[in-house]
């Protein structure tokens, strides 16, 4: 590999199940950089559950516009833009509460982003003036520095 | 894109298996929920079967949850198996195994509900 960055761009369908292409192509690239099986799945998981929320959350699963998923290596680690045309997350991610889930006193769903921010090494939500993005960093080694 | 989930369901006396393949999803509220509804009463203890789900998302996690409320009411003891580690990881890091138990496979499960 170059010392420069490099870069790979999909452009999804705002459509449930093409998160899969994303996730695919994330895992594949992480492949190439050595990560481990397990961060693999960790970050399989964190690209799905982002591109789920751009798709029905930020694009409102309105086909007509596209999620673009950018993944850039660096030397240590793999940064995922995950950019739709929504306005973006504004709340603070919310931690799921399973006791009371089981009491139907919480929505059984919305578990995404927890996930996402348990899963990956930096997580941040990027509100822009023509849409935003989720920048998710995960690193070959946890707990290193790129 | 998604493949869709199918559920093969096995039930005897009072043990019902829900055998689910493809993935689970937003789109499989029928095939998790729905079979589970299904089952025949008398069932009080109710395997679950991940071992043929290549992708399984929160969504499809909280089509779980809403198995595990409904069988609480029962109540019915819930027990998972085939669980790839990641799974097994998320689901404990949700706070499912609160409320189920993970197994390795069928026979782990079975003996666990024994």
């Amino acid at each position: 590999m170059s010392s420069g960055p490099i870069i790979t761009e999909l452009r999804l369908p705002s459509r449930l199940g093409f998160e899969k292409v994303a996730m695919g192509t994330a895992a594949s690239v992480a492949n190439l950089m050595g990560f481990s099986n397990e961060r693999i799945e960790d970050l399989k998981t964190a690209v799905a559950e982002s591109c789920i929320n751009a798709i029905e959350h930020g694009n409102k699963l309105n086909e007509s516009l596209s999620v673009v998923v950018t993944l850039a290596i660096a030397k240590e680690s793999l940064e995922v833009k995950i950019q739709d045309h929504g306005p973006g997350v504004q709340q603070d991610v919310h931690v799921p509460d399973i006791d009371r889930k089981m009491m139907g006193e919480e929505d059984p769903r919305g578990m995404g982003m927890f996930l996402i921010q348990a899963l990956v090494d930096e997580l941040e939500y990027v509100s822009e003036n023509a849409g935003s993005y989720a920048r998710l960093v995960i690193r070959l080694n946890r707990g290193g520095n790129d | 894109m998604v493949s869709p989930t199918k559920t093969k369901v096995e039930q005897s006396e009072k043990i019902a298996i829900l055998r689910f393949e493809g993935d689970v999803t937003s789109a499989s509220e029928d095939a998790v929920l729905g079979e589970y509804r299904k089952l025949a009463s008398g069932a009080e203890k109710i395997l679950l079967d991940f071992s043929k789900v290549p992708y399984l998302n929160s969504s499809g996690i909280a089509l779980v949850i809403q198995v595990l409320m409904a069988a609480s009411k029962v109540p019915q003891k819930v027990v998972c198996f085939g669980l790839s580690a990641h799974f097994v990881k998320v689901f404990t890091m949700l706070g499912l195994a609160k409320y189920t138990t993970l197994h390795a496979d069928e026979s782990a499960a079975r003996t666990a509900v024994a």
